[in-house]
């Protein structure tokens, strides 16, 4: 029988017709309420349509139309109905909305109601009604605490293969679409002087204390109602109902600029120094964000002082089948009741062990709801006016399949009774929200009086806790908290503010006695929902010696689902207290982590997604390359022109061989922005740079290039580049690109930490200055037509390893370096930035005579391998410079970063790796960037090896495949025949050593 | 984290990157007798105290200072903040 039809069945119950109109269908609608029963909103779940009202939750809407199945249990697949009416809901998990926007695992607690909403229930197969898995509860003997890590031991292999792929598809909740999120979410931050977290009785006088003392205020609530309980109870505040009271609360705060009002907004998280993190949901209650709207809003909140006025979280009473669906909490039943007008079926019976449990039988009966029994742990339990009464009784079974029927209950003189319910409210007491409280360090302790844990230790950093969330539970208590926690938070920074006079308000105790599980029964008693933990797993990791909280939470998983155990903790800590003979303090209770309440990916990426995931930086010249077609590739995060396809070419070697040999035959330019370019300035320049450099500066005159090797402190080739002396006292260093900003951070190290007198700045100019390499025996005519006539740049005026100030194109300032990667008679001319896109055009169109050609990374990276240059593959932080040839670069006369260290045996070994070429004996064997060298003969081994190559290169000069890499004692073995090796790939090729430097190796060309 | 900039007062610790010890002020002569071992020290020994730490912070995103930041590794709290320029020539690094 499904859950309709029961209801269907109870609408003879319902009070007389007087509420008839404004229900409709909504069969368990009562009067009153928070919500605006004018427009009725329709909504789907699981298909079906249903109407409720704007300010109804998914859950409440659900109810009040005699929906009591919401969910299927995680492990068991047991039927679930909704057990909370917050976001501490563990059951009543949907899947919201579809497509894009589908999200899983939503609370049907918080889901606001629109018109329009789409939900569908999870993890049940084929339906929520009958669901195939809800075997799974068959065998529930097997799938206690420990099942995974007692069962799926061996065999070993196994596990991937089998057991994990099951375990994954049998658990989890909800399911994604896989399509794109559609909408966009934002990050933002805010600064005040008071945030309080929380907008009940405690949160709201505090905000209108401070705001009213001039104080910059935020106040935030998870609910879109401002008010917390006020809403779910009937108490009166002054003259005023409670939620008047908060209208006009509201209206006021509204009022003052100097306060920031959020509903909607969950702070998750206190981080350190009083910065809090808090999510608001600016469009999950619409259908769709508006145009140009985030869904919702990542803050970072920095206060001065903050205060927690989260309230509390009533816990369950463990018992039984307590877990079907219309077994809830007594606190939650009073706020649908008292909010939402509904309650979740005709006849209700309560059971609990405090006086709070009462209020709601009250409540429901003034509403005109049928309560059966209410059944009271304590045997001097109150009186109840309006139903019957079983003092010093307990719960011990329920009945109905997909939801309650009946409750059995045990009375005080022994006998059971069966009591008719469709639902019932269990209130085993409350638990401050002391969850943000131990964000930081804060350790919470034990209130006996109240049979429950409060804030306590070192709470975050200029916090304070005040009204429920710090166990003072009546609203007069709350109200006082707020006003005194406020006028003493904003004391400290020196506002002075006065608590106004408090209204009065009802000032009731709890009177709770502990009572967390009910003993009788061979059944399963739930203690966690959503996790199906079960009394039984609690006591079973007790006798398999799991005695710390810790350990209890890990091997049940008690507390470990999305709600954090908000309803579960307290109640498995009780139970192992009781276990271990000791008192609860004894015991201690387990830690919460942020975030508060589930937090979606979207909201942590912000605007970070697809190509917004991290900034692109574009040269100067990308806009004209993107005219000549060139192919891009990302460098870190630069995009740089790979190669420039021609008509005609159908393959990108076609494009790079071109490139390269009309380089090598004439004249190319290639954009070289990228590499990083560091201005040292300073009397102390060059010594600064003897600092930094593993070879020496000091002397470089001016005017001339130097190359120059840094090491690590460790000794390990670091990075390398140019430095060009423009003044005695003005250098400019060039780094690579990917290390742009390390070097530059490590120079600054070195020049605040190490040397603080050296009279020497440094500015980062890589993004200042556009710079373009022009390479090839035609580069010095093709920049005689482009540098200004006065600048002589002869081969006598400017010979190889020249630098200086120039200018181009009559009068644009330009630093002209005569250098050279490729090989060739080459120079690099920079230009301020914003001339980038006109200094490429002025290139290309001067070299048009000699056909010049632009070339990508592709012919860069070929060029230099046939000239033997060191790149990242070679300064791969295990080089030293001895491996690169460049042992005698590093000058032991003088001290720089890295050459004491350099000089350990280790590193200086006489069979060290040595930078050479190797050429394919087959010319055909493609050469592997990667494959390890081995002896003509022998085996092929760790043992063995003799180095490897890393980078390799079809040569169109050479006309094959050529590579350079590391081999032991490589400088003297040239011309012998080695191995290269790709066991992954089951590859082998012969290889003759040779020179790493396969083009010009004199250098004939670049002193051209 | 909130760095108290000795020069640009209250900045997000997400403007900066974290180098580690502050003994890396304290980098050896290259010329004493014992210089590869006072390397080694240097380079590969460092505390790791639970409690109160002095390390290096750059100014990144900002205005690039090295800072010596003292900062409780336990409670995050942050005592001290100074410009490592500063630190460095009270450890005698002046030329």
């Amino acid at each position: 029988m499904t859950d309709a039809v029961m209801n269907a069945g109870r609408v003879a119950f319902q009070a007389d017709g007087s509420t008839g109109a404004r229900k409709g269908v909504q069969v368990n609608r009562l009067d009153g309420g928070l919500i605006k029963g004018s427009k009725a909103l329709s909504f789907t779940f699981d298909g079906k349509s249903y109407k409720g009202f704007e300010g109804d939750t998914l859950a409440s809407a659900l109810l009040a139309n005699g929906v009591r199945l919401m969910g299927r249990s995680f492990k068991y697949h047991r039927p679930r109905g909704v057990l909370t009416s917050g976001s501490e809901e563990p059951n009543a998990l949907v899947e919201l909305r579809s497509g894009g926007r589908q999200e899983p695992n939503t609370r049907a607690t918080v889901a606001e109601l629109y018109d329009g909403l789409e939900a569908n229930s999870q993890n049940r197969w084929p339906s929520l009604q009958h669901d195939f898995m809800a075997i799974n509860d068959r065998f529930s003997n097997f799938l206690t605490a420990g099942f995974y890590y007692k069962t799926f031991m061996w065999p070993a292999a196994f596990w991937e293969k089998l057991y994990e792929p099951i375990i994954r598809k049998a658990a989890g909740l909800g399911s994604i679409s896989f399509e794109a999120d559609p909408d966009a979410y934002d990050k933002g931050f805010l600064h005040c002087d008071l945030l309080v977290i929380g907008a009940g009785p405690t949160g709201l006088m505090a905000a209108l204390t401070a705001g009213r003392a001039g104080a910059q205020v935020i106040i935030a609530d998870e609910d879109f109602l401002l008010g917390g309980r006020l809403n779910a109870e009937t108490f009166g505040i002054g003259d005023l109902a409670g939620s008047a009271w908060v209208e006009q609360a509201q209206a006021e705060l509204a009022a003052m600029p100097n306060v920031r009002v959020m509903p909607r907004t969950t702070i998750i998280g206190a981080f350190d120094h009083g910065i809090y993190g808090a999510v608001e949901r600016t469009a999950d209650h619409v259908l769709a964000p508006e145009a140009g709207k985030p869904r919702q809003i990542l803050w970072r909140i920095y206060s001065k002082r903050a205060m927690l006025a989260a309230g509390a979280t009533e816990r369950p009473i463990a018992f039984e089948n307590n877990d079907r669906p219309g077994v809830m909490l007594a606190g939650a039943v009073r706020a649908y009741a008292n909010r939402w007008a509904v309650t979740p079926d005709q006849t209700v019976a309560v059971f609990t062990n405090n006086d709070d449990g009462h209020r709601t039988a009250a409540d429901l009966i003034t509403k005109g709801v049928k309560v059966t029994a209410v059944i009271d742990t304590r045997a001097d339990a109150p009186k109840v006016e309006g139903a019957e009464l079983f003092a010093g009784a307990q719960v011990i079974d329920t009945k109905g399949r997909l939801g309650l029927e009946w409750a059995r209950v045990r009375l005080a003189n022994g006998t059971t009774r069966d009591v008719p319910c469709g639902a019932l409210a269990v209130s085993g007491g409350w638990n401050p929200n002391v969850h943000l409280t131990c964000h930081q360090r804060g350790r919470p302790a034990w209130r006996e009086d109240i049979a429950a844990f409060v804030p306590a230790g070192e709470l975050p950093q200029n916090m304070s806790v005040a009204g429920a969330a710090n166990g003072d539970f009546s609203t007069a208590a709350a109200l006082r908290a707020g006003a005194e926690g406020a006028v003493a938070a904003l004391s400290e920074l020196g506002i002075e503010a006065k608590a106004a006079d408090l209204p009065e308000a009802e000032d009731a105790p709890i009177n709770v006695t502990p009572f967390w599980y009910v003993k009788e029964g061979k059944g399963r008693a739930w203690l966690d929902q959503q996790n199906d933990v079960t009394v039984k797993d609690v006591k079973l990791a007790h006798q398999e010696n799991f005695r710390s909280v810790e350990h209890l939470k890990r091997y049940t998983t008690l507390g470990m689902a999305t709600d954090q155990g908000k309803t579960s903790n307290m109640g498995g800590l009780a139970i192992m207290a009781e276990l271990a003979g000791k008192q609860i303090p004894e015991v201690g209770t387990t830690m919460f982590r942020p975030p508060y309440t589930p937090v979606s990916f979207g909201v942590m990426a912000g605007r970070s997604v697809g190509e917004e995931f991290r900034p692109t930086r574009k040269t100067p010249s990308h806009k004209w390359a993107e005219e000549q077609g060139a192919v891009f590739v990302e460098v870190g995060q630069w995009l740089r022109a790979q190669w420039f396809p021609q008509a005609g070419e159908t393959h990108w070697r076609q494009s790079v061989d071109r490139e390269v040999l009309q380089t090598r035959n004439s004249v190319g330019v290639c954009d070289v922005t990228t590499l990083g370019k560091i201005d040292v300035q300073g009397k102390d320049a060059a010594e600064f740079l003897n600092k930094m450099y593993a070879n020496a500066f000091a002397k470089l005159p001016v005017g001339k290039v130097r190359y120059g090797l840094m090491l690590r402190e460790d000794g390990i080739a670091y990075d390398d580049g140019t430095a060009a002396r423009f003044a005695e006292d003005h250098f400019v260093v060039t780094t690579t690109t990917a290390n742009a900003v390390l070097v530059y951070r490590n120079m600054e190290f070195a020049r605040q930490c190490l040397f603080p007198d050296m009279d020497v700045q440094l500015i980062s100019t890589t993004e200042a200055w556009a710079q373009f390499a022009v390479a090839g025996p035609n580069a010095r005519k093709l920049l005689q037509k482009v540098v200004d006539p006065e600048f002589d740049i002869s081969n006598e005026a400017f010979p190889f390893m020249a630098c200086g100030e120039v200018t181009v194109a009559g009068g644009c300032r330009a630093r002209l370096f005569r250098i050279s990667f490729s090989g060739e008679l080459a120079y690099e001319i920079a230009v301020p930035t914003r001339y980038g896109d006109a200094m490429i055009r002025k290139l290309m169109e001067a070299g048009e005579e000699f056909g010049a050609v632009p070339y990508g990374t592709e012919a860069l990276g070929v060029m230099r391998i046939e000239k033997g240059h060191a790149a990242g593959n070679e300064l791969n932080g295990t080089t030293s410079a001895l491996n690169l040839g460049m042992g005698k670069m590093v000058s032991k006369k003088k001290d720089c970063i890295g050459n004491t260290l350099s000089e350990r045996p280790g590193m200086n070994r006489e069979d060290a790796l040595k930078l050479v070429g190797f050429k394919p004996v087959n010319a055909a064997d493609p050469v592997q960037a990667g494959a390890h060298l081995m002896n003509a003969d022998g085996e092929v081994s760790a043992a063995t090896d003799q180095g490897y190559i890393t980078s390799a290169a079809y040569s169109p000069v050479l006309g094959c495949s050529i590579g350079i890499g590391f081999l032991k004692r490589g400088d003297s073995r040239k011309g012998e025949v080695i191995r290269a090796v790709n066991p992954l790939e089951g590859k082998e090729i012969q290889v003759e050593v040779v020179s790493a430097h396969f083009v010009d190796p004199e250098g004939e060309r670049l002193r051209g | 984290m909130i760095i108290n900039h000795p020069i640009l007062g209250p900045r997000d610790s997400q403007e900066f990157t974290y180098l580690g010890d502050a003994s890396l002020i304290d980098r050896p002569d290259w010329q004493a007798d014992n210089a590869a071992d006072q390397f080694h020290d240097y380079l590969y020994l460092r505390d790791n105290p639970a409690g109160e730490h002095r390390e290096l912070w750059f100014h990144e995103q900002g205005d690039r200072s090295w800072l010596v930041v003292t900062r409780n590794t336990v409670t995050h709290e942050i005592l001290n903040v100074e410009l490592a320029r500063d630190v460095a020539r009270a450890r005698g690094r002046s030329k």
